[in-house]
């Protein structure tokens, strides 16, 4: 057998935070610089993975299988292009998470990067999982560290919002453990590869479905079951915010794809009207009240309930563009909301406000990180040349072919996004210096400069060039949606007869 | 002749308990001896019961008495709880001046008590083991007995437990009545639908039977008996006797009742959600910690009772998989608990672990692993408890009792959130002492341990516990 290269990713982070644990120094630097170390080495294992990665083909590669819970679960890795970019994402996010802590965490600086670790460990996890318990292990177990992180290093209404966060998400998940045990009675494993040959009889796919969805809409989140993830972000610390954005909403987009359009394609079908329109709502009711929040944090947290909305519409064209749209989107949105909520936190730890009145005029204190917010900025609204673009226009295309008056009203959620951003920017960056404690703080920082190149440069490489993202997704989103149509034609055949 | 080998554990640990009565008689000052030896005494039982002479189930005394595989294994579980319940509660009992050679023979009386009710198979017998540990425990309860809540709770446990002792036994004598025996196979074969005399029989025992396992409806001693007993013994009341009443509830329902089973199906169901529904909402508004822990552990029963309304082997497997991880992680809560102390003093409210995190950052992590176990998070051992239950719950599909418990799960995480957050989100307070005993810390180190790492190797106690077919 090869080298277990996907389980040692999930592993490494893991062994990190052992090895901060036992280790004596509480706040010092050394602690940082062991985590930074293990998530770099994680992030350049990650990108070998993408190297070997074989893009022709939809095959799951690198599969490890192990027995596991005697006789009926075993534990069970590999990944198809579909799952890679999003190991990437996690690999590339998590130690710029902990360059960040820098100047955020002052207080158990330890138990927080041991609480990143770990995160990076489980969300590795539900990418790679390919038995649909190992799945939901994975998935459900980053509620912990999670709910430790908003909780323990989170703002003023810290325990108010982990306690909504934790409930919200294990409310929305019993019903997807009940699915999954259910499709074990039913078709006799959870093993995805098989489940896919196998498929699912379509009387259960309705219950099945909806019992997923309640998981993937919480976490999406979708309207109206976002309320929890406004609360979470902005209490959240910087790093805290930036890994539910980037990594932990995109599980949800992930789980869409990967089961409920594989596994149950006659309940797609049928519920497809109500994802559009669910979308659709929280695309233009999002993006009208970022337009009226004052929190900046608070604005980026609704901005991503109207992108994510963007995603699911993406996916339930069941189009070529429309899934590859949604992908680019979600990979897109998690390096964009990282970076926006990275900017957020370079002001707030200068000014200790997250309030847009507080600001204006930074242009004139701070030009370079004037220039990178408004790298962001541009790409959060979807300006042609950044990654943005890519996955909004995608998905536009894939909802035009399938219905024309969505689509219409999904495009005015472009123009909202655009307003609202550029509206952001305007306040905090133009304007005139009216509050005078704003002349005494310092630019962009060498960490953070490295922070916020670092996700700048693929925004605008994938910008002008997503063709190595494309490539990688193109084959299994093609078989996917074959193995989609050709199940949907047999249930039809069924239904004839 | 030959049937005492196999009884050799009930006999050795009879004549211990007398030994040691007659040593703690005679020689002055030997409650620490007689803590020791009972101890030693125990895990030679246990030895005992594992050098099982037969491999095969073997029926004694007329068949009222029964050694099988569930029996053994159950035996084996009391024993491990009793073992840890005496190694932990040493300096609890120093502290609260209650070290008395009577505390460990009491316990050890109750334990043979158990082990004949595990392996009863006649009613008489049965019986008289249940009476045998409930006494021992009504007297565990008040044994701190200048304390105004001990007695109380130790004359509450009494009334209410002789109360359902009696409806136990009007439902013993009407199955008597109408089935002309009190073994369990003969029953089993007179079972009749048809015998309304029966249907009464079988509801009075399982009332009786819930009592005992504090299952809702029948469940408002254990709050009380919880807060009012000392900490040690309540950590006995939470963990050994539910092992052996569960033993009890599996036999009842399977061996004598099984050709009912649509008559007692709903009865359980009905009680095993009004359990894990009751369980979780009366938990929140607790700031007692041994009282929340009462609550919790209604709830818990109710999860091991929905394995058993299942009706199939693979439902009493996981039920025993469950109350086994439940054990572990009683034991852990406990252990955390007889650590909370100041100067001599004990404290058990919500408030009182106030920051605790700042101060004692290990015993903080052991606590946060224990409740999250408790509130079935994976990947901890507490989760599969529960996965195992729900599996075999949807394999019948029982839909609605798998959603109601799983969606009751989610009432619960509040209450054991609520812990967490004070531990970890709020102001710290003054530190706590450090110098606990080795065992209390090896008992807290192994079950967070167990829960913790459960996931690597979840197999073995499932592999274990399989061995166990009633049907």
């Amino acid at each position: 057998m090869n080298f277990p290269i996907l389980s040692s990713l999930i592993l490494l982070p893991t062994i990190g935070a052992l090895f901060l644990l036992f280790s004596k120094d509480k706040n010092s630097s050394t602690v940082k610089y062991v985590a930074l170390f293990t998530s770099f080495v994680n992030f350049l294992i990650s990108i070998y993975l993408w190297y070997l990665f074989d893009p022709s083909t939809s095959n799951f590669q690198f599969v490890e299988d192990r027995e596991w819970l005697k006789g009926f679960i075993n534990y069970k890795v590999g990944i198809d292009g579909i799952s890679i970019l999003f190991i990437i994402l996690t690999t590339l996010i998590t130690p710029l998470c902990i360059v960040s802590v820098n100047n955020t965490i002052k207080d158990r600086l330890r138990d927080f990067l041991i609480a990143i670790l770990v995160m990076e460990s489980l969300m590795i996890g539900v990418f790679c999982s390919l038995d649909l318990v190992v799945f939901y292990l994975f998935f459900e177990a980053g509620l912990i560290p999670m709910f430790l992180i908003i909780g323990i290093w989170g703002g003023a209404r810290r325990v108010y919002s982990a306690f909504k966060f934790f409930l919200y998400t294990l409310l929305g998940s019993v019903l997807m453990l009940v699915a999954i045990i259910s499709i074990y009675w039913i078709a006799g494993t959870t093993d995805i590869v098989q489940l896919y040959d196998l498929g699912i009889d379509s009387q259960y796919q309705n219950l099945l479905w909806l019992a997923f969805f309640s998981s993937f809409a919480v976490k999406t989140p979708m309207w109206p079951v976002h309320t929890w993830l406004p609360d979470a972000h902005v209490e959240a610390p910087t790093a805290g915010s930036v890994l539910l954005a980037a990594i932990l909403l995109k599980m949800a987009g992930y789980g869409f794809i990967r089961f409920s359009l594989a596994l149950f394609p006659v309940a797609s079908e049928l519920f497809t009207p109500l994802v559009y329109s669910l979308s659709l709502i929280a695309i233009i009711y999002a993006s009208l009240i970022a337009l009226m929040q004052e929190d900046m944090k608070k604005l980026i947290a609704y901005s991503s309930v109207a992108h994510m909305g963007f995603v699911t519409l993406g996916i339930f064209t069941i189009t070529q563009q429309g899934i590859e749209g949604s992908i680019i989107q979600m990979i897109s949105h998690g390096l964009v909301s990282a970076a926006l909520f990275l900017c957020v936190g370079v002001i707030y730890d200068r000014m200790h406000s997250r309030l847009i009145k507080t600001y204006g005029g930074l242009v004139s204190v701070m030009p370079k990180y004037s220039i990178l917010f408004m790298l962001f900025t541009l790409a959060a609204l979807g300006l042609p040349g950044t990654s943005g673009f890519i996955g909004e226009f995608l998905i536009l295309m894939g909802v035009f072919k399938d219905n024309f008056l969505v689509a219409v009203i999904a495009s005015f959620g472009v123009i909202f996004g655009a307003a609202y951003m550029l509206w952001l920017y305007r306040r905090v960056v133009f304007g005139n210096l009216i509050n005078k404690d704003l002349l005494k703080i310092p630019d962009l920082n060498n960490s953070e400069k490295f922070i916020l190149w670092s996700l700048a440069i693929p925004v605008v490489f994938f910008g002008f060039y997503p063709e190595p993202l494309i490539n990688t997704i193109e084959v299994s989103v093609k078989d996917l949606i074959e193995m989609y149509n050709s199940n949907l034609n047999m249930h039809s055949l069924e239904v004839q007869n | 002749m030959n049937n005492l080998n196999y009884i050799s554990p009930e006999i050795f640990i009879s004549l211990s308990i007398m030994f040691l009565l007659i040593l703690g008689v005679f020689k002055k000052n030997s409650s620490s001896l007689i803590h020791n030896l009972s101890i030693g005494l125990l895990l030679v039982t246990g030895i005992l019961i594992l050098n099982n002479p037969s491999e095969s189930d073997v029926n004694l005394f007329g068949n009222s008495y029964i050694i099988d595989k569930l029996s053994s294994l159950m035996k084996i579980i009391t024993i491990i709880g009793g073992v840890f319940v005496l190694l932990i509660s040493t300096k609890y009992l120093k502290i609260s001046k209650i070290f008395l050679i009577e505390y460990p023979i009491l316990i050890l009386c109750s334990i043979l008590g158990m082990l004949v009710m595990i392996s009863s198979n006649d009613l008489m017998v049965f019986y008289i083991g249940l009476e045998l540990q409930s006494l021992a425990l009504y007297v565990l309860a008040s044994f701190n007995r200048d304390q105004l809540k001990s007695s109380e709770s130790g004359l509450k446990y009494f009334v209410l437990s002789a109360l359902s002792s009696g409806l136990l036994l009007y439902g013993c004598s009407l199955i008597y009545g109408f089935s002309g025996s009190t073994n369990f196979n003969i029953i089993g074969n007179a079972m009749d639908s048809t015998h309304y005399g029966l249907t009464f029989g079988i509801v009075f025992i399982l009332v009786g039977l819930a009592f005992k396992i504090a299952a809702v409806p029948f469940h408002m001693w254990a709050p009380d008996v919880y807060e009012g007993s000392p900490t040690s013994v309540t950590l006995f009341f939470a963990i050994v006797p539910k092992v052996a009443a569960l033993t009890a509830f599996i036999r009842f329902l399977y061996v004598p009742f099984f050709n009912m089973i649509d008559q007692w199906q709903p009865i359980i169901i009905f009680i095993s959600i009004a359990s894990m529904i009751f369980g979780a909402v009366a938990a929140i508004g607790q700031n007692n910690l041994k009282r929340l822990v009462a609550y919790s552990s209604i709830g818990h029963i109710g999860y091991a009772l929905a394995g058993l309304s299942v009706g199939t082997n693979e439902g009493i497997q996981a039920s025993i998989v469950y109350i086994s991880i439940y054990l572990v992680m009683n034991l852990g809560l406990f252990s955390f608990l007889l650590m909370m102390k100041r100067n001599d003093q004990y404290f058990e409210t919500i408030d009182d672990l106030s920051g605790l995190s700042k101060n004692h950052p290990v015993l903080s992590l052991s606590l946060l692993v224990i409740l999250f176990s408790l509130a079935g998070i994976p990947p901890l051992a507490g989760f599969f408890a529960k996965f195992y239950i729900f599996k075999s719950a949807i394999e019948q599909s029982m839909y609605f009792l798998a959603i109601v418990g799983l969606l009751s799960t989610v009432i619960a995480a509040f209450y054991y959130l609520r812990i967490i957050k004070v531990i970890y989100f709020d102001e710290e307070r003054e530190k706590y002492d450090t110098d606990h005993s080795v065992w209390l810390r090896v008992s807290l180190t192994f079950s967070t341990l167990l829960i913790l790492l459960y996931f690597i190797f979840p197999s073995k106690l499932v592999e274990i516990v399989s061995r166990v077919n009633i049907i």
